[in-house]
C-alpha cells in the first residue's frame, strides 16, 4: 500500500505541528525543556486538566458543559472563604458538595428533562457569576495564615520532588481513565454518545448516564477548585474566567470527538499539556499574553476542523 | 445497441486486514442491467463505491464511455454520467424534493445565489419523466422509503445519467412498489442507460437482469448471462455449494404461553391489536411495510408507550416494562433499522453484543473482557461473521454482517422470546437460509419466537401460525391449511379496500 501523506497529515498533523513548535521553542529558549520548567507547565495544567477530565465524560456523551469556568469561580471563593470560617476540613467537604449539586442540576435539565446541553450549560454560567458576586460580595477572599495552613499541601506541596497538584490530576486521571474503559458505567458513556437511539434499544437508560456525566464533572471542577484555592490562598470574583474554553480546547485537542462517543482520558490528558507547553513556549518566546488567546482559538478551530472532516470522510477537498 | 458503455479492470482495493477488492474486472453495456452478486462482505458495496468515486481504487482502470476515467468524487461521478444510489438511502430529510435530486450541485447565479425556480423547475420535469405522484417542494423526511428512493433515482433524469447503480434497492420496498421501480428500471433500460444491480433476492435477479457477474471474497467468479443460467448455478458460484430450496420449520411442540398481548392500542400507529406466542412457537407477523408491525412490537419491548392496552407475561399481568425491565425478563427485539436502532457503529463487534448485558458480563460493574471475547468469537463463527477482529469498528463491516451482530448481542443471553423484525433484510442467501435454521433451532430450545417479515415465503416458510397486519389492525391469523398465500394477500387487500372504500 503506497504511503497517503494527506491521510497522515490529516491523523497526525496535530502532533507534528505541536513537535515542530517544540523544536522551535527550544531552539530558543533554553529554560524551556528544563526539568523546573517542565514541572511548572504541570502545575500549571493541573487544574484546567483536573476539571477536563470531567468534561471529558460529558463531551463523549455528545454534550457540553460551559458551565465548569463560573463553577471554578464559586468553588474556589467558597474553599477559600470557609477555610477562613470553618477550616480547611470543612471547606473541602462544602466545596465538592456544591460542585456537585451544581453538577446534578445541570445533570437533571440536560439529561431528564431534555433540554439542550448548550444554553443549559451557558444560562449555569451566567447565574453562577452572578451566585459568585452575591456570595461574596464583590470583595475578594484571601487567606491570610498561608504558611500555616495545611491546606497549602494541594496547591503548593511537593511530594518525593513532584508537585502535589501533578500528582492529584495524575492519580485522578487514571481513576477517571479505568472508569471509562473498564466499568459498565463507561460502556455506557461510549454508548450513548456513539448512538442513543440504539442504547435505547440496548436497553441504557441514557437519561442517567448523561446526568452521572455532569455530576462527575462538577465534582471535578471542585477538585480543580481546592488546588486553585491552595495555590493563589486566595480567590478573586473572576478567578474562573474563561477557564471552560481553555477546558474544552484541552478535550478537543486530544482528539475526543464533540460528536460524541469517541476519545478517552488519555488523550485530554495528552490535549491538556500540549495545550500548556504552546503557552508557555509562547509567554518564553516573549509573545505577549494575549497571544495565548488567539492561538487557543486557533488551534480549538482546526481541532474540531479536523475532527469534523474526519467524520465526514475528507477535509481537503 | 451492445457497445460497453463501462468498463472496470483489475481494480483493487485493500482496507487494513482485508483485500475487498482483488483484480475485478466487468463491462456494462448500454440498455443492460447488469446483476452483481454475492456473499455478505464479498465486496459489492465496494466496487460501487470505488465506481462512484468514494473510494479509490490502488490498483485498475475505470474505462467509462471509452476513455480512462478518473473519478474524483460522488459529485464528479454525477456530473458525469455515473449515479449510486445507496444501500442506505443517502438523502437530507430537512431539505425538499428538488434541492435533495441537485443536492451539492444546485443552480446558481455569479453571486452564489440559488436559483430557486430552475431548481424547482427541473427537478419537476424530473419527477414527471418518472411518474413520481409528489411534488419537487415536499419534504424529504415526509415520504416513504419508496418515495425517497424515487428521488434518488430522480438525479438519472436530472443528471442524464448514462450508468445508474442500485445496491439492494428492494430491501425495504412493498411488491408494489418493487413492481413500480423494475418499471422504472426498465424504462431507463430502453433509454440504453447501463444498470449495475445488486440484490440478495434472487428471484428479482432472474426477472431483471440480463447477465449476471458473481463476486467471491473481492474476485470475480465469472459472469453468465441470465437467460442461460438457473439458481442453483449462482448459488453455487457465490458460496460453494447449492442451496435447499424448502424451509426448515420447527417441529410443533409448544409449552405454556410466554407473552400475550390484549387490546394495545396507540393513536395513528396501531389499533386493538391482541395475540400470544408460546414456548416453542414460531409465530409470523405479515404485513407491508408501514402497517404498524414494528410500532407495536416496539411497545411490548417498552422502547414505545401505548395508550391502552395490556401485557401478561408468563401467565402475569405485568406494568408496560421498560427496555431495561423487557430486557432483564428474557425478551429480545432485533430491530428493524440495524444503523439506527441496532448497533453503535463506532464500536467494535465485541462491545456492540455484549451492551444490552452488561451485568452478566461484568462483576462490581467492571466488565469482564474475557467473556466478551469469549462470546464474541462463538457468535463470529457460529454466524460466520466477517470481520477482522473483536474491536473492528462494525461501521466498517458490510451491511449483511452488521445484521448478523445485531443477531448475536440478542442472542447471547439466551431471551425467553425473541422478537425478529426483517431479520433478513440485507442477508446473503447462505447466511439467510443459516437464519431461517437458526430460527428453527430457537424454537425447538423452547424459545417463543415472533418474526416480522414482509417477504411471504420466508413469513410461511418459518411461522407455525401468521398474522396479517394492515393499516395498524390484524385482520386475520392462519395456521395449518389456512396459511398460505392467498390467504394472506386477501386479507391484507381486502382490509386495504374497505378503509379505502
Ligand atoms: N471503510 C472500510 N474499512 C475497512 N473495511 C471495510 C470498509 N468498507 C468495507 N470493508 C470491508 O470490505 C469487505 C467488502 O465489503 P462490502 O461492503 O463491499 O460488501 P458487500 O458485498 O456490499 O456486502 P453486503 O451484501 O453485506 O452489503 C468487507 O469485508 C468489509 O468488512
Ligand atoms: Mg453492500
Amino acid at each position: 500500500m503506497k504511503f497517503d501523506l494527506k491521510d497522515a497529515l490529516r491523523r497526525h498533523g496535530l502532533l507534528l505541528a505541536f513537535g515542530v513548535f517544540l523544536l522551535a521553542v527550544a531552539a530558543n529558549a533554553d529554560a524551556f525543556l528544563t526539568l523546573g520548567n517542565i514541572l511548572d507547565v504541570l502545575r500549571q495544567v493541573s487544574i484546567t486538566g483536573m476539571m477536563a477530565l470531567g468534561v471529558t465524560f460529558v463531551v463523549l456523551t455528545g454534550r457540553l458543559d460551559l458551565s465548569v469556568g463560573s463553577l471554578l469561580t464559586l468553588l474556589t471563593v467558597i474553599v477559600v472563604d470557609q477555610h477562613n470560617q470553618s477550616g480547611a476540613a470543612a471547606a473541602i467537604v462544602m466545596t465538592l458538595a456544591a460542585g456537585l449539586a451544581v453538577g446534578a442540576f445541570n445533570g437533571f435539565l440536560v439529561g431528564f428533562v431534555g433540554l439542550n446541553a448548550l444554553i443549559v450549560t451557558l444560562a449555569m454560567l451566567s447565574f453562577l457569576q452572578g451566585l459568585v458576586l452575591f456570595y461574596s460580595g464583590g470583595s475578594n477572599v484571601n487567606i491570610p495564615n498561608a504558611q500555616e495552613t495545611w491546606f497549602a499541601v494541594f496547591g503548593r506541596g511537593d511530594f518525593m520532588g513532584l508537585p502535589v497538584p501533578v500528582i492529584l490530576f495524575v492519580v485522578a486521571g487514571i481513576i477517571a481513565g479505568a472508569i471509562l474503559r473498564f466499568t459498565t458505567f463507561g460502556r455506557k458513556v461510549y454508548a450513548v454518545g456513539g448512538n442513543q437511539t440504539a442504547s435505547v434499544f440496548s436497553g441504557i437508560d441514557s437519561r442517567w448516564a448523561v446526568f452521572w456525566t455532569y455530576v462527575i464533572s462538577g465534582l471535578t471542577t471542585g477538585l480543580a477548585a481546592i488546588i486553585m484555592g491552595s495555590r493563589v490562598m486566595g480567590a478573586q470574583n473572576t478567578i474562573g474566567q474563561g477557564y471552560e474554553l481553555t477546558v474544552l480546547a484541552g478535550v478537543i485537542l486530544g482528539g475526543t470527538s464533540l460528536l460524541g462517543g469517541r476519545g478517552s482520558i488519555f488523550r485530554t490528558m495528552i490535549g491538556i499539556a500540549m495545550l500548556g507547553f504552546i503557552q508557555n513556549g509562547l509567554l518564553l518566546l516573549s509573545f505577549p499574553y494575549y497571544v495565548q488567546w488567539i492561538v487557543t482559538w486557533a488551534v480549538i478551530i482546526l481541532a474540531v476542523w479536523i475532527d469534523i472532516g474526519a467524520k465526514r470522510g475528507r477535509i481537503f477537498a | 445497441m451492445n457497445d460497453i458503455i463501462l468498463q472496470l479492470s483489475g481494480i483493487t482495493k485493500t482496507f487494513p486486514g482485508v483485500t475487498a477488492l482483488d483484480q475485478v474486472s466487468l463491462d456494462v453495456r448500454a440498455g443492460e442491467v447488469h446483476a452483481l452478486v454475492g456473499e455478505n462482505g464479498a465486496g459489492k458495496s465496494t466496487l460501487m463505491k470505488v465506481l462512484a468515486g468514494l473510494y479509490k481504487a490502488e490498483q485498475g482502470d475505470i474505462i467509462y464511455q471509452g476513455r480512462t476515467t478518473d473519478v474524483a468524487g460522488p459529485l464528479d461521478a454525477r456530473r458525469k454520467g455515473i449515479l449510486l444510489i445507496h444501500q442506505e438511502l443517502s438523502l437530507a430529510p430537512e431539505l425538499s424534493v428538488a434541492e435533495n435530486i441537485y443536492l451539492g450541485a444546485w443552480p446558481t447565479n455569479r453571486f452564489g445565489v440559488l436559483k430557486k425556480r430552475e431548481l424547482r423547475s427541473k427537478a419537476q420535469a424530473a419527477l414527471q419523466a418518472l411518474g413520481c405522484a409528489f411534488g419537487p417542494d415536499v419534504r424529504v423526511g415526509t415520504l416513504s422509503v419508496a418515495m425517497q428512493q424515487m428521488v434518488e433515482i430522480a438525479r438519472a433524469e436530472a443528471f442524464s445519467a448514462s450508468v445508474v447503480i442500485f445496491d439492494e434497492p428492494t430491501a425495504s420496498l412493498t411488491d408494489t412498489e418493487k413492481e413500480q421501480l423494475f418499471h422504472t428500471i426498465r424504462s431507463l433500460k430502453a433509454r440504453g442507460v447501463g444498470i449495475i444491480y445488486i440484490s440478495h433476492k434472487m428471484d428479482e435477479i432472474f426477472q431483471i437482469t440480463d447477465r449476471i457477474t458473481v463476486l467471491r471474497d473481492g474476485q470475480v467468479q465469472g459472469t453468465l448471462e441470465t437467460a442461460q443460467s438457473d439458481v442453483n448455478q449462482v448459488t453455487r458460484m457465490m458460496i460453494g455449494r447449492t442451496l435447499d430450496t424448502y424451509f426448515v420449520k420447527a417441529k410443533a411442540d409448544f409449552g405454556a404461553e410466554v407473552l400475550r398481548v390484549e387490546g394495545l392500542s396507540k393513536a395513528g400507529l396501531f389499533n386493538d391489536v391482541s395475540f400470544s406466542v408460546r414456548e416453542g412457537e414460531v409465530l409470523g407477523l405479515y404485513g407491508l411495510v408501514g402497517a404498524g408491525r414494528s410500532e407495536a412490537v416496539e411497545t411490548v419491548f417498552g422502547v414505545r408507550r401505548a395508550d391502552s392496552g395490556q401485557l401478561v407475561w408468563k401467565g402475569g399481568v405485568i406494568a408496560p416494562p421498560t427496555p431495561r425491565q423487557a430486557i432483564d425478563m428474557g425478551m429480545a427485539l432485533v430491530p428493524e433499522s440495524r444503523k439506527e436502532q441496532g448497533l453503535v457503529l463506532m464500536m467494535g463487534g465485541r462491545e456492540n453484543t455484549s451492551l444490552p448485558h452488561l451485568s452478566l458480563f461484568s462483576a462490581l460493574s467492571v466488565m469482564n473482557r474475557a467473556k466478551e471475547l469469549a462470546t464474541f468469537e462463538k457468535y463470529r463463527s457460529a454466524l460466520s461473521i466477517k470481520t477482522t477482529g473483536p474491536d473492528q469498528e462494525v461501521s466498517q463491516l458490510s451491511g449483511g454482517n452488521q445484521q448478523k451482530f445485531v443477531l448475536a448481542k440478542w442472542l447471547c443471553a439466551g431471551p425467553k422470546l425473541i422478537i425478529l423484525d426483517e431479520p433478513t433484510r440485507g442477508i446473503d442467501v447462505g447466511s439467510k437460509s443459516a437464519i431461517h435454521e437458526l430460527i428453527a433451532e430457537l424454537a425447538e430450545q423452547g424459545l417463543a419466537v415472533i418474526v416480522i417479515s414482509s417477504e411471504m415465503p420466508e413469513v410461511l416458510g418459518v411461522s407455525h401460525r401468521v398474522l396479517a397486519m394492515s393499516e395498524g389492525e390484524i385482520v386475520g391469523s392462519f395456521e395449518g391449511q389456512e396459511m398460505n398465500e392467498e390467504n394472506l394477500i386477501d386479507a391484507v387487500s381486502y382490509h386495504r379496500q374497505s378503509a379505502v372504500g
